[in-house]
């Protein structure tokens, strides 16, 4: 197997490329070369089904049978429809998630990968390795009571303001600042800008850049570019980002990288700006990264937590994510909400 | 005579031989880059005016009242300009709708809205940028909405769709990056000054060291739609020499959302 290097010395590349500087030769480090383009998406899900226990990785038969499944279902949904059918009825069809209701995602969409990925010539059950059910940690009781208030927002539309009739206060809809970060635009939905770098329903791909003291990862979605500083030292704590503050070390050929500093909004679904994450990226061979990461926030999980996925190469190009600039949908939903609100409040009257 | 040629060489030499070279003797744009000046207000020659919105007043013209209360904080500082000539060249039509565009600046900005700037204005917005480069690649993440732009050196072709940032594509002319950019929307800007094209715009920027620390940066602007002939920009972009100069965050999308949706809040805020 062939494996990419690249000469990473300031120093000894300027003085033999000039012959000019006082410093002698030094000897040249030579690192492996992260650079190119990933395509990250998979079917192995984040979390392992509890069915499956402690088991890392699936028989090859299993595997195939997820790939064959996946694939009829890219099948059936890719057929053409039917230029005669009906419109959907008025409020959605009662279908519910990503695709339901009036008209979500379909297959043209949605890219979650062809099969399970392979990390030692095996298939995985979960990108999760630690704890070894491979299932995220309990949360801290606090933690866990945030995220039932939380849970009261998140339910799918029925074409009603439940929390008008509820009385919820305030209702999810109120402000654009209530909204998740995806459906504003500011981040990424599902980690996939991270840190941790997840696989979401739809634009995987990952570039590298990779130059003598600076590592740059930019994810596709929302075309966050993460500026990771070599051997540089973290911010002070005043310094919030949305993708947190990464510095990286060499520990041997495995570039090791560390975030803190996030902001309230970290991309991680439930963490807070505690989380504290840990990513190493390793060269498997020319096609292929391994990465692995752990997971660290005191104040959400009681745990730690880890994973591995393999960032395999590709050829697709990365074409521009223009999010914010066509977010027609986000006034819509406002929009929608206030209308809903006015149904709602007819009906109470009218009792 | 000859003392004085070697003396100078003596001076020079060092910086030249400083300028950063990647280990195949390509010249090493990597670094965090900044340009300085009144560009970004209006790449034309120009003297300070009250104001990038104008109305009439008794004396002539004073600031457009929804930006009266800037006061100097909203006047235009001048500028010897940037485009050579001094004018972009607008057909009589499209200089019309550069007027009108000024006229209507809060409304039709790209920047106000926080919109990916396009190209060349993304190199000289008051906002650092950092080029990423190694033997293959050549990357440009910018400050200002995160904006990013991959330079292919590999040509892949016209591009399949436009864009806001337009695809880019390089080679080498000695040490001079040459980037061609097409491909692009009509939706940037070059200024606050309604300074609009067509997306039949083609730019090619040039990027040259001037010393280890200034890059000569020229983009030809093409656009037979809008323009009588091509134009060229020329300034130099200084290097950002704070021990830690780095990009920060300006996701400014959360900062324009009362802007362009507060009042589709449940109890709008006074606007």
């Amino acid at each position: 197997m062939q494996i990419r290097w690249a000469a990473i010395s300031a120093l000894t590349a300027v003085s033999a490329a000039t012959g000019w500087g006082a410093d002698a030769p030094r000897k040249v480090v030579v690192r492996p070369d992260l650079s190119g383009f990933y395509d990250i998406a998979t079917l192995t899900p984040l979390t392992r089904p509890a069915a499956l226990g402690d088991r890392l990785s699936l028989t090859d038969a299993e595997a195939k049978k997820i790939a064959d499944e996946a694939a009829a279902l890219r099948a059936a949904t890719s057929k053409a429809s039917d230029p005669n059918r009906k419109a959907p009825p008025e409020g959605g069809d009662g279908s519910e998630g990503a695709a339901g209701n009036v008209g979500g995602y379909n297959t043209v969409w949605v890219d979650t990968g062809e099969k399970n990925f392979k990390i030692d010539g095996k298939f995985r059950t979960s990108i999760i390795t630690d704890p070894a059910n491979g299932r995220i940690p309990p949360m801290t009781p606090e933690a866990r009571k945030r995220a039932m208030e939380r849970a009261k927002y998140n339910r799918p539309n029925r074409g009603d303001a439940f929390w008008i009739t509820e009385n919820i206060t305030p209702g999810p809809y109120d402000d654009p600042e209530l909204r998740p970060t995806a459906e504003r635009c500011l981040l990424s939905f599902g980690s996939g800008g991270g840190p941790p770098m997840l696989p979401v329903l739809y634009n995987n791909l990952k570039q590298i850049v990779q130059t003598k003291d600076t590592v740059m990862i930019l994810n596709e979605m929302v075309h966050d570019a993460r500026i990771i500083r070599i051997n540089g030292q973290h911010e002070p704590p005043e310094i919030r980002r949305w993708l947190g503050d990464s510095i990286g070390r060499w520990e041997g050929d495995t570039l090791v990288v560390d975030t803190t500093n996030f902001n309230d909004m970290p991309a991680l679904s439930g963490a807070s700006r505690n989380l504290h994450v840990i990513e190493k990226f390793k060269r498997l061979d020319d096609k292929s990264l391994l990465y692995s990461f752990t997971v660290e926030d005191p104040t959400v999980w009681t745990a730690p937590w880890s994973g591995e996925i393999l960032w395999p190469a590709t050829d697709q190009r990365i074409f521009e994510y223009a999010c914010h600039e066509g977010n027609y949908s986000f006034a819509g939903i406002l929009k929608g909400a206030r209308i809903l609100e006015a149904d709602a409040e007819k009906k109470k009257a009218a009792k | 005579m000859r003392a004085t040629f070697l003396l100078a060489l003596a001076l020079v030499a060092p910086l030249w031989g400083q300028v950063p070279r990647l280990p195949n003797g390509k010249p090493d744009f990597s670094g965090i880059w900044q340009a300085l000046g009144s560009a970004h207000y209006d790449v034309e020659r120009h003297i300070a005016r009250h104001s990038l919105m104008l109305r009439e007043g008794p004396h002539g013209p004073l600031p457009a009242v929804p930006l009266l209360a800037l006061g100097a904080v909203g006047a235009v500082p001048g500028g010897m300009g940037v485009v050579e000539g001094g004018k972009i060249p607008y057909k009589p039509e499209a200089a019309k709708l550069r007027d009108e565009n000024r006229q209507h600046w809060l409304e039709r900005d790209p920047e106000i809205k926080c919109y990916l700037p396009g190209v060349p204005r993304a190199n000289y917005m008051p906002f650092p940028f950092q080029i990423l480069q190694n033997a293959k690649q050549f990357f440009i993440a910018y400050e200002y909405a995160g904006a990013v732009r991959d330079v292919y050196f590999k040509n892949p072709g016209p591009a399949e769709t436009d864009s806001w940032m337009g695809q880019s594509v390089g080679r080498w002319e000695g040490d001079t990056l040459v980037v061609e950019v097409s491909g692009f929307n009509d939706q940037t800007w070059f200024d606050r000054s309604g300074t609009h094209h067509s997306n039949q715009l083609v730019v090619v920027e040039r990027y040259r060291f001037l010393s280890p620390n200034h890059i000569q940066y020229e983009a030809t602007m093409t656009d037979p739609q809008v323009f009588t002939q091509p134009w060229k920009i020329s300034l130099p972009l200084y290097r950002r020499m704070e021990k830690d100069a780095r990009l920060m965050d300006f996701k400014c999308v959360e900062f324009v959302e009362e802007l362009v949706f507060g009042q589709y809040r449940r109890k709008p805020l006074p606007r």
